[in-house]
C-alpha cells in the first residue's frame, strides 16, 4: 500500500478476519481522510535559529526527547534539523557549527487544513520522519510525525467507540433497568406512498435500533431485510401509505405494517415467487420482482399476511431473538 | 482480491468518497437490477454488479454491507444518491462497460463466490 507507514502498521492487523474488523478497519482509512492535520500535530513545536551551535541541538534533543526542530528566522521557516543531522555532526566532532551547516534547508511542509492522510503520503513519498506544518499564511503552527497521526487517529477511534458504547450500553439496559411483569418497546414509521426517495430510510433505522439495543448481528440483518421488503411494499403498492410497528421485547421482536389498501385479492398468489402487480414504471427501477413477501418469509422465524381487498393489509413477522427450546433455525444470512 | 486491485483493473470511477480500497477484501459478487434478488441473493461484503443508479440501491447496499457497487453503462446516480451513499459509507463506482463484461472481468480476477 502507498498511504504511508502509519496506515501500514494499523491496516496491517487486519488479515483473515472478522466482519467486525472490517468495519472498524474501515473507519480507520475514513479518518485518515477525515481528521484535519492540525487536530493531530504537537503545536507550538520548539524551533531553533540558524545560528545555535550543534551542541545546543544535542542539548535541547536531549532534554526534551524531541528528535527534530524546524529552523525559524525571523518568523521564517528556513529548514529542518534532526536527529540524523546532529548524529553527521557528532562523527565529525563538529558540535561548535551553527546548526545551519548541517540543517536540511529544502523543508518538506504541509498545511494546517489538509487531511491527515496528506501527510501520510508525504512521509510514504518522501521518508522524512517530520513535517512543519504551515497555516494559510504560511507560518509555522506545529509539526506532525507517523506517530501523532497514530495517536490523533486513535484518539478519535477511541471516543467514537466511547460514544456509541454508551449508547448502547443504555440502550441495551432499558430491560433490565425497567421492571415490569412485561416490558415492551415499541417504535412507529410513517411510510409515504410512493415515497422512493426515502425507501429503506426506516428499515435502516430499525436495524441500527436493534445493533444498539443488542441483537446479535445476524438478527439485526433479518430484521433489516424483512422490514426492507416490507417497507417497499408500503411505498409501492398501497393507496395512502402505512405504519411500520416494531415490537421488541426480551425474547422476540415483532414486526408489524398496517395499511388501508388497496389489499391483496390472492395472498397464495402474491406469495408466489415472482408474480408482481407493480407498474412497470416501478419495475424499471428494479422493484416488482415479485421476491419481497419470499425474501421476508425467508428472514422471519414466523409470518402471517391477512388482507381484505378494499381495507386493507396487515403483515405480521416475528423474529427470535432466544429461540424458544434453544434451537435456532439456520437462516444462512 | 482487493478492492483496489479491481478499481484499478475494471478502471472504475469512484463517484463516492475515495478511501483505501488497499485493504477491502472482495471475494463474492452479485449482478441483477432486480432489487428483491439482491436482497435474497448479494452475500454480505460482496460487490454487486447493477445498471439501477437510483438512490435505493444506497440502502439495499447498506442493508446488506456491501463493499462496492458498480454501476454500468455509465448510468450516472444524481448528486442526492452519491451523498447519501457517502452518509451510509457505501462504495458506489461507474463504468461506461456493460454489467456482462464487468462480471466477465471479475470472474477472470478471481471473484468467484456467489
Amino acid at each position: 500500500m502507498e498511504e504511508g507507514q502509519t496506515g501500514d502498521t494499523l491496516l496491517r492487523v487486519e488479515r483473515g478476519i472478522t466482519d467486525e474488523a472490517i468495519g472498524q478497519i474501515t473507519r480507520v482509512e475514513e479518518l485518515f481522510y477525515e481528521l484535519k492535520i492540525e487536530d493531530s500535530m504537537t503545536r507550538d513545536p520548539k524551533v531553533v535559529t540558524p545560528e545555535v551551535p550543534m551542541r545546543a541541538v544535542l542539548e535541547l534533543f536531549r532534554q526534551t526527547r524531541i528528535s527534530g526542530a524546524p529552523v525559524v528566522d525571523q518568523d521564517t521557516l528556513v529548514g529542518i534539523i534532526s536527529i540524523e543531522d546532529l548524529i553527521r555532526a557528532l562523527v565529525k566532532s563538529d558540535l561548535d557549527v551553527p546548526l545551519k551547516h548541517y540543517m536540511t534547508s529544502k523543508v518538506i511542509t504541509v498545511q494546517a487544513q489538509s487531511p491527515v492522510i496528506e501527510a501520510l503520503k508525504t512521509f510514504a513519498q518522501t521518508r522524512v520522519g517530520r513535517l512543519p506544518v504551515l497555516d494559510e499564511n504560511g507560518r509555522l503552527v506545529g509539526i506532525i510525525t507517523k506517530g501523532d497521526i497514530t495517536r490523533g487517529v486513535l484518539r478519535a477511534l477511541q471516543h467514537e467507540i466511547q460514544l456509541e458504547e454508551l449508547k448502547r450500553y443504555r440502550a441495551s439496559h432499558l430491560f433490565e433497568d425497567i421492571i415490569s411483569d412485561r416490558t415492551s418497546l415499541v417504535l412507529r414509521y410513517y411510510i409515504k406512498p410512493r415515497d422512493f426517495a426515502h425507501g429503506g430510510q426506516a428499515s435502516h433505522h430499525i436495524k441500527r435500533a436493534l445493533l444498539r439495543l443488542g441483537a446479535s448481528p445476524q438478527v439485526a440483518r433479518r430484521c433489516g431485510i424483512a422490514a426492507y421488503e416490507a417497507e417497499m411494499n408500503l411505498i409501492i403498492h398501497t393507496t395512502n401509505g402505512g405504519v411500520i410497528r416494531v415490537g421488541i421485547e426480551p425474547t422476540d421482536i415483532l414486526v408489524e405494517t398496517f395499511d388501508d389498501g388497496p389489499g391483496i385479492p390472492d395472498i397464495q398468489l402474491a406469495m408466489t415467487p415472482g408474480y408482481s402487480t407493480a407498474s412497470e414504471e416501478v419495475r424499471e427501477m428494479g422493484f416488482g420482482a415479485g421476491m419481497g413477501l419470499k425474501n421476508i418469509e425467508r428472514c422471519a422465524d414466523s409470518m402471517q399476511l391477512e388482507s381484505t381487498p378494499g381495507k386493507g393489509t396487515h403483515l405480521t413477522i416475528r423474529i427470535y431473538l432466544r429461540p424458544p427450546g434453544g434451537q435456532i433455525r439456520d437462516h444462512k444470512i | 482480491m482487493t478492492l483496489q486491485e479491481i478499481v484499478a483493473q475494471l478502471n472504475l470511477t469512484c463517484l463516492t468518497k475515495p478511501r483505501d480500497f488497499s485493504t477491502v477484501r472482495i471475494r463474492s459478487g452479485y449482478a441483477s437490477d432486480l432489487l428483491s434478488c439482491v436482497m435474497a441473493g448479494a452475500r454480505y461484503h460482496g460487490v454487486w454488479v447493477t445498471l439501477q443508479s437510483h438512490s435505493n440501491i444506497v440502502a439495499v447496499a447498506a442493508l446488506l454491507e456491501l463493499n462496492a457497487v458498480i454501476i454500468t453503462e455509465n448510468a450516472r446516480p444524481d448528486q442526492d444518491t452519491i451523498e447519501k451513499a457517502n452518509e451510509e459509507g457505501v462504495n458506489l463506482f461507474l463504468t461506461d462497460k456493460p454489467t456482462f463484461w464487468v462480471v466477465g472481468k471479475l470472474w477472470e480476477m478471481g471473484v468467484r463466490d456467489s
